[in-house]
């Protein structure tokens, strides 16, 4: 019987012939990221343990993303002691509160490659696995044990297959097939399994589509999402890297925990209603619904793509008088290229507020809260009561053609019925 | 390993996909200290809950427990705010690892949330794999830990366990 991606993978990782799923492997680790608000615990976790210096100063990297700049006395705190933290170690890759989103700066800066075991101290993580590699989130504690090691202990996961074909429908996006997939898995269907996307529809999308599909596998309980490595994957990274590759393939006759079989012809946009990802309706149910604030951004839908659909449906358009629309870039190198492209311009003759890249407005950070009342409709990952403000505000999770459209219309609205 | 180890509190229920988000909101993941964390345990669900809780008591929930978010301050939160033990239906994975990592015991217990009703007195016997409502006289048996679980558990979580092993990793 053949392996699957995340076996192969994790086998060679743990320095051994073979991994099934349910083995447990000691695995080194390729990569080891942490944003700014579990640096400070997976730290004093590592010292706690009796571990000084970090196990590489090249293979862990720090980004100052969640609450950037500091909008709080306790976040500055956080982070005037991680610079000092990575001056003291001498810690090859900090990326301060300029640069963006961890999961979009991890890859954009040449950390992620085919092969490689990534885990980071954020659930979404999984992102990385739109690169062939295998990545997954933890608990400070656990990062803590790799700061101090290089290494963490793992399920091997079974794999479920997402098997997506056709061409996508106009204005039918990749957040619209994840959506779809994870009301088909549901909230906890993938828990402690890897999902790879496969299929005509998957080979035809983008690096960003990819990264949109593999960043919400945690919605569904997932540990890792994976997309095996082709010549789109090896175009992004090459201006990146040291452009040595070791892709990894699943075996034909891998074997899988089970299949799910999308149809991208015949998908309209949908919307995840509150308050759970999994709760997801075709856009015709949920049309009409009045909404207070709109966002596109996050590691889910904040890259050029993403405010380029955005900007082509407000061009020449204005936001809805009750609406607030906000725009966050992924990062610094997502925020240049939309000032390149005139995309900027757009959005905000439009009435959108354009921000610095930073996580704020997706997890009820610094930016963009909610009040008590207010319907929120978001192109991130999480509709979570209370996740972007109030508990008594309504979440609603689409693509970011969605958002800006009914940022328009003043109400949940197809882009085509503008 | 986990000879004697044993738990015993009145049970607080909760229900199906209790997030991290609602056990401890975003707005505070810029804390540090476990014991401010505590403060906030649960503030999603129930604000009151860390003045109602004591020492020991157990955290019954549905399906799906601590999904989402990775943020360890969710099991934290629980565990210095003197929560003795989750029990669930199921578990989300990285909350689960966390819990055990901090030596908070997390066990998957199908059947608990029908078993169970809020303020029952419940006993849990970690090292004979059950949770006894002594309320009701039910007993039920939890799902057994991974093998590296339990030793983890044992030696009072990962970071004791690290240290006390370096050697070996």
């Amino acid at each position: 019987m053949g392996y699957t991606v995340s076996e192969k993978i994790l086998a060679r990782a743990s320095g051994k012939e073979e991994a099934r799923a349910g083995e447990i492997v000691k695995a080194s680790v390729d990569v080891a990221m942490m944003p700014d608000l579990t640096t400070i615990l997976a730290v004093n976790a590592m010292k706690a343990m009796g571990v000084e210096k970090i196990w590489d100063t090249d293979k862990v990297v720090i980004i100052l993303d969640h609450v950037a700049p500091a909008s709080t006395l306790l976040a500055a705190e956080i982070h005037r002691d991680i610079r000092k933290f990575a001056k003291e170690q001498e810690l090859k890759h900090l990326y301060d509160v300029n640069s963006g989103v961890c999961h979009q700066v991890l890859p954009e800066k040449g950390h992620v490659k085919p092969g490689r075991l990534v885990i980071g101290a954020d659930s979404h993580t999984c992102t990385h696995g739109a690169f062939g590699a295998f990545a997954t989130g933890v608990g400070s504690t656990d990062m803590g044990a790799i700061l101090a090691t290089g290494k963490t202990w793992l399920r091997v996961p079974e794999t479920i297959k997402v098997k997506v074909d056709g061409r996508l429908p106009d204005w039918v996006a990749p957040k619209d097939v994840i959506l779809h997939t994870a009301g088909q898995i549901g909230a906890d269907g993938a828990t402690y399994d890897a999902l790879e996307f496969a299929g005509e529809t998957i080979k035809d999308m983008s690096v960003s589509g990819r990264m949109t599909l593999c960043n919400m596998a945690i919605e569904m309980g997932g540990k890792a999402g994976i997309v095996e490595p082709d010549d789109k994957t090896f175009d992004f990274l090459n201006e990146r890297t040291d452009g040595v590759y070791d892709p990894v393939h699943a075996d034909d006759n891998a074997v899988y925990k089970s299949t799910l079989n999308v149809d991208a012809e015949s998908l309209e946009p949908q919307i995840a209603c509150p308050h759970k990802v999994d709760n997801v309706k075709p856009i015709s149910e949920v049309a009409g619904l009045k909404i207070n604030q709109a966002f596109v951004g996050s590691c889910t839908n904040g890259r050029l793509e993403d405010l380029e659909v955005a900007a082509s449906i407000l061009q020449g358009r204005s936001v809805h008088e009750d609406v607030r629309l906000l725009v966050v870039p992924a990062s610094a190198e997502v925020y240049l290229q939309a000032l390149d492209s005139g995309v900027i311009q757009d959005l905000v003759e439009a009435g959108a507020m354009f921000s610095n890249p930073s996580c704020g407005a997706c997890f009820g950070g610094h930016i963009g809260l909610l009040a008590p009342g207010e319907v929120g409709l978001t192109s991130s990952n999480r509709n979570f009561r209370g996740r972007q403000g109030s508990p008594e505000a309504w979440v609603y999770l689409a693509s970011p053609a969605v958002t800006a459209a009914s940022a328009v219309a003043g109400e949940i609205t197809h882009p085509r019925d503008l | 390993m986990m000879a004697g180890m044993k738990v015993s509190g009145k049970a607080w229920k909760f229900g199906d996909d209790v997030n991290t988000d609602l056990i401890v909101p975003g707005k505070y993941l810029e804390l540090v200290d476990p014991h401010e964390m505590a403060k906030h345990a649960m503030e999603g669900v129930d604000p009151d809950f860390p003045g109602k809780v004591s020492e020991g008591d157990v955290v019954v929930g549905g399906s799906n427990f601590g999904c989402g978010s990775s943020r360890e301050h969710a099991a934290i939160a629980l565990k210095y705010v003197g929560v003795g033990a989750v029990v669930a239906e199921s578990f989300a994975r990285i909350f689960y690892r966390n819990a055990i990592n901090l030596g908070l015991p997390a066990l998957e217990c199908p059947g608990i949330s029908e078993a169970v009703s809020e303020g029952d007195s419940l006993e849990i016997d970690l090292t004979g794999g059950k949770v006894v409502n002594a309320t009701t006289g039910k007993e039920l048996d939890f799902v057994p830990l991974p093998g590296f679980m339990v030793e983890v558990l044992g030696e009072g979580g990962l970071v004791t366990y690290i240290r006390n092993h370096l050697d070996e990793w």
